[in-house]
């Protein structure tokens, strides 16, 4: 027993460095999933200050670009709004819509403080937290396309996955075409993304809408994705290659809204016994 | 056994600071990246002993990934490089051996000897790093291409740091 005390004192060094490495890779695994909650991530609050802190200093520099965006979007959202209305006013004949449906999604607009696209696995930190009603599991779009989904929140900051993160998967759909396919990103250029598992009968032509489709119940359907910049067809594969260039810059993301959809949680009960039968 | 000051502690969060509010935004064509930080684990005195060193590289390198959340790889990279550290002095150890409380830096033994230090560790550091977050080896030249881009920029910083601060040989 007491060689064994001896070896161990020995060896502690070796000892100490095997255990810090068990440690570390059972932190790296545990916090793998991208889904699981954590309590070490960048929305605890003094982390998210300084991050913010340190991305307002170069946001100044990108403040003239960041205000034509916005002033853009802006003109873009008054124009989808006054077509709506005139829609409106002319189909009013047929009768009340349900206004659950209508109101079913609501915005909250927020700052981006922390960014990467660099990285395998991204991530975004955004100054709104629970107390503005944020929860994991929420879509996050930007001014010109979606950007991904809510990881972690706490009381005034969240923690958002970016579609720039080989492990998230996003179902997508051909806009011209309305066939669907999965949009995932391969970890090299934040510009483009990946669309897979469009078949081969169908004709993509470069150029075309990528947009989310409805069947993922994160992102509301018809958020724009980007458009197709590549396409590649091997004669042994049943699905196309696709190349997507996204239509929104990552790397100049500074506002975005993440939306609240109260209808979600009623879809998703309903969905889950099914989906429980087939597996 | 050279113990480690107030000085080690104002720095541990020095280079915390540099690293998070600066460095993090520092990266060269979506390739190179810099991790200062590493300076801070390796300019420690040689005589320090492992158990501490491996102890200071767990709790820097687990307050970095908090702040780029990617939990646990920074310490299980800078752990490694931290056990390693002593062997690889004791196998490089420069004509005449080290001096009671030596510190690695670039006045001690010059620019070769510093480079031949440095270089091997912030690389293994480096590649340990950039391979756990791609979690494997599909993207294995790109993430090869990563790593040895940022161990050049990660040893250019040092080096430039270590002459523009570093301090003179005290005799």
């Amino acid at each position: 027993m007491e060689r064994l005390f001896l070896f161990f004192y020995e060896n502690r060094a070796f000892f100490t460095f095997l255990l810090l490495e068990v440690i570390c890779g059972w932190l790296i695994v545990s916090s793998n999933h991208y889904q699981s909650a954590q309590f070490f991530n960048s929305s605890n609050s003094l982390v998210a200050a300084i991050n913010g802190f340190s991305h307002s200093v170069g946001e100044y520099f990108s403040l003239r670009k960041t205000n034509e965006a916005l002033a853009r979007e802006n003109a873009d959202l008054r124009t989808a709004l006054e077509r709506q209305n005139q829609l409106l006013s002319s189909v009013r004949a047929q009768g009340s819509a349900d206004t659950t449906i209508i109101n079913r999604f609501e915005f909250v607009s927020a700052k981006v403080v922390n960014n990467s696209v660099d990285r395998v696995i991204n991530f975004i930190t955004i100054d709104k937290g629970s107390t503005s009603g944020i929860r994991e599991g929420m879509a996050v779009i930007g001014n010109a396309g979606a950007v991904g989904k809510v990881k972690a929140t706490s009381d005034h900051y969240s923690v958002v996955i970016s579609m720039l993160n080989v492990d998230v998967m996003t179902s997508a759909m051909l806009k011209r075409t309305g066939h669907f396919g999965t949009v995932q990103w391969d970890g090299k250029d934040p510009l483009f993304v990946n669309l897979n598992y469009i078949p081969r009968h169908v004709r993509p032509v470069v150029g075309d809408t990528v947009v989310t489709s409805g069947y993922n119940a994160v992102f509301p359907e018809g958020i724009m994705i980007g458009t197709i910049d590549h396409i590649a067809l091997n004669d042994a594969d049943p699905f196309y290659e696709l190349k997507v260039r996204l239509s929104q810059d990552f790397q100049r993301l500074s506002y975005v809204t993440v939306v609240k959809s109260y209808l979600k949680s009623e879809q998703d009960s309903l969905e889950t016994p099914f989906l429980e039968v087939e597996r | 056994m050279s113990r480690l000051g107030i000085r080690h502690i104002l720095s541990f969060f020095l280079y915390l600071a540099l690293q998070v509010i600066i460095m993090k935004h520092v990266v060269l064509f979506h390739t190179a990246f810099c991790f200062i930080y590493v300076a801070y684990l390796l300019l420690l005195p040689v005589e320090t002993n492992p158990l501490v060193l491996m102890g200071l590289g767990f709790i820097l390198g687990f307050t970095i990934d908090i702040f780029y959340d990617s939990l646990g790889m920074h310490a299980m990279a800078s752990v490694l490089i931290m056990y390693l550290r002593n062997h690889w002095l004791k196998l490089i150890t420069p004509q005449g051996g080290y001096d009671t409380n030596a510190v690695p830096v670039l006045s001690m033994n010059g620019v070769q000897w510093f480079l031949i230090y440095l270089v091997p560790l912030v690389f293994l550091h480096h590649t340990v790093l950039f391979f756990i977050e791609a979690g494997g080896f599909q993207l294995f030249w790109f993430t090869l291409w990563k790593a040895l881009a940022s161990t050049l920029l990660t040893t250019l910083i040092i080096v430039i740091f270590q002459f523009m601060f570093g301090e003179k040989r005290r005799v």
